[in-house]
């Protein structure tokens, strides 16, 4: 398995952390609680865990364009993420991001994923995101 | 990235910090969808009014006092507040508070306070093939797909920012070769009388949501009798809930898709999927995790807010009834636009609907404002929309009915129907 994944920074950043994986698209107003960070969406395979400081791999997003909103808040309170990796295109959760820096001048990093590179990912594994997209693995 | 001179201006902050800003953001917006320029649009939606949090206060507070001021016309979505009637639906002070200094926020930067989730039933309508940026998923469907209109997906935030500069992306939807349809979606069911009530567009809308990604769906084969506004509004809302539908076609009734050629754009589409009454008859159940016969704590009408259709529909179902009256354990809520509720009192609409138990909330969404009591537990609809995000939102199980379902449940304080629309053979 490759070590190092290609991606595409969609809103460039830096991160490290433990993968949270996911087949489901996911919405992040009404999917996700903007006060805790956990995922309440009852939809979802991940339902009632904790998105706080993990690098969340998805699909796609999906649903409410208040996304980007809840996306701000959490990054505001500490509640973020610490990046997302997506397959498909993410313009809400980008939004966020990018509001996020504007705003606060901190963020965390969007990256979109070949498929197959995005499947490769195991829930658990520690990754480390780079500046210009790419996904390397870190043995623990 | 190619920028105009006044958009360079606003960038490098000739036009104010608040100017600046929203540039910035939809600069780097377009970066991030990779999109080489911008284009001008002619009116925004902004649904960045709906959250109540510090950082929607912190972000409104910015351009507000960085000078912002929008320059096309600015609608609003909803507010976390009806706003005039607040006091006696049981909201906060300091609920109120928040959602009256962002509601302020937002007036203060010129948008018109229309506070509404549909503003297609209303002022500013768009018209065929003009360039907007809307935001709230539901009204961002029905732009693209009922009126013409082109749209993305706008995420908050990034529809103030569009609003302030008069630019976006230019990307996705506002494209010609984006808007074709590519996942052909054939309706096997074709009787008229099983496609007569909202909610089983509702249950359409919902499979199609969860099937086609980011594809955009062309639907065919349904009975020649044209949907309504309020069937395509349920249609699209579901579509855009369970899913991330910005436009979809349906052959012989919108406006892009007068044959499944022109829908195409003259190709055939990648993909084909065809839905049996069966698969029908799984989306509508999968649409309820509460069950006939339970009792019944909430019933949420109007998500999107109803239209006045949709009003005079409900005091026609409860005309019907023998019985007057919701039952005294049940909270039977509808939300509504505060125009829409205005030309319902003008319609005589009002009187039968308070004499009922009914209570109108206006400006806002069972999401936002807290008006569905605290220790409801099951709660029932006619909107797949409601009934996605209720579980999350409102820690309730849910049953998807129809209007006349809704309104036997509010009566008799349990669920009633619950049958899907069509009949497997």
């Amino acid at each position: 398995m490759a070590r190092t994944l290609n991606g595409r920074p969609i809103v460039p950043g830096t991160a490290q952390g433990i993968v949270l994986r996911s087949d489901r698209a996911l919405s992040l107003w009404g999917g996700v609680d903007p006060e805790t960070g956990r995922i309440i969406d009852r939809r979802h395979d991940r339902l009632g865990e904790s998105i706080v400081g993990r690098i969340l791999v998805l699909p796609a997003e999906k649903g409410s364009s208040t996304g980007s909103a809840v996306l701000l808040e959490l990054i505001r309170a500490g509640k973020a993420p610490a990046a997302i990796v997506t397959f498909e295109s993410a313009p809400i959760v980008a939004v966020g991001a990018i509001v996020a820096e504007e705003l606060y001048g901190g963020s965390i990093p969007i990256v979109r994923l070949a498929f197959r590179d995005l499947a490769s990912l195991r829930d658990g594994e520690t990754v480390r995101v780079r500046a210009e997209g790419s996904i390397e693995r870190i043995d623990r | 990235m190619k920028l105009a001179a006044r958009d360079r201006e606003m960038l490098d902050g000739e036009h104010g910090e608040a100017a600046r800003f929203a540039m910035s953001v939809v600069v780097r917006a377009a970066a991030a969808v990779g999109a080489e320029t911008l284009l001008s649009v002619e009116q925004a939606h902004i649904d960045a009014c709906a959250l109540r949090s510090r950082s929607s206060l912190d972000l409104i507070g910015h351009l507000v006092e960085g000078g912002g001021r929008v320059s096309v016309s600015t609608t609003l979505s909803m507010v976390s507040l009806d706003l005039e009637n607040w006091r006696y639906l049981g909201v906060g002070r300091d609920h109120a508070e928040t959602a009256l200094r962002i509601a302020g926020g937002y007036l203060a930067l010129g948008c018109i306070p229309t506070w509404t989730c549909a503003p297609y039933q209303g002022y500013l309508a768009p018209r065929f093939g003009q360039h907007i940026a809307w935001g709230e998923s539901n009204a961002v469907a029905y732009a693209n797909s009922v009126l013409g209109a082109r749209t993305n997906r706008y995420p908050d935030y990034l529809d103030i920012c569009a609003a302030i500069t008069g630019r976006v992306p230019y990307a996705g939807l506002h494209r010609d070769e984006n808007r074709r349809g590519t996942f052909r979606v054939n309706i096997e069911s074709g009787d008229p009388a099983q496609w007569a009530s909202p909610v089983a567009w509702a249950a359409l809308g919902s499979l199609v949501g969860r099937t086609v990604g980011e594809r955009v769906p062309v639907l065919d084969g349904l009975p020649p009798e044209r949907p309504s506004n309020d069937m395509l509004k349920a249609f699209g809302a579901a579509a855009a809930s369970f899913g991330s539908v910005g436009l979809f076609h349906i052959v012989g009734v919108t406006p892009e898709a007068a044959d499944l050629s022109t829908a195409c754009g003259g190709r055939p589409p990648a993909e084909t999927v065809a839905f049996s009454t069966e698969a029908l008859c799984d989306a509508w159940a999968e649409l309820s995790s509460a069950e006939a016969g339970e009792p019944v704590d909430a019933i949420v009408l109007g998500c999107p807010h109803a239209s006045y259709a949709e009003l005079e529909a409900l005091v026609r179902a409860i005309a019907s009834r023998s019985s007057p009256r919701v039952r005294s354990s049940v909270q039977l809520l509808v939300f509504a636009s505060a125009p829409m509720v205005e030309l319902a009192r003008r319609g005589g609409l009002l009187e039968p609907l308070a004499r009922f138990g009914a209570t109108i909330v206006r400006d806002s969404c069972p999401f936002h404002v807290p008006v569905v009591m605290a220790e409801a537990r099951v709660l029932m609809t006619d909107s797949a929309k409601c009934a996605y995000y209720a579980p999350g939102e409102l820690d309730v199980r849910v049953a998807v009915g129809t209007l006349d379902a809704c309104v036997d449940s509010a009566v008799t304080g349990e669920i009633r129907g619950g049958e899907p629309p069509w009949r497997v053979r």
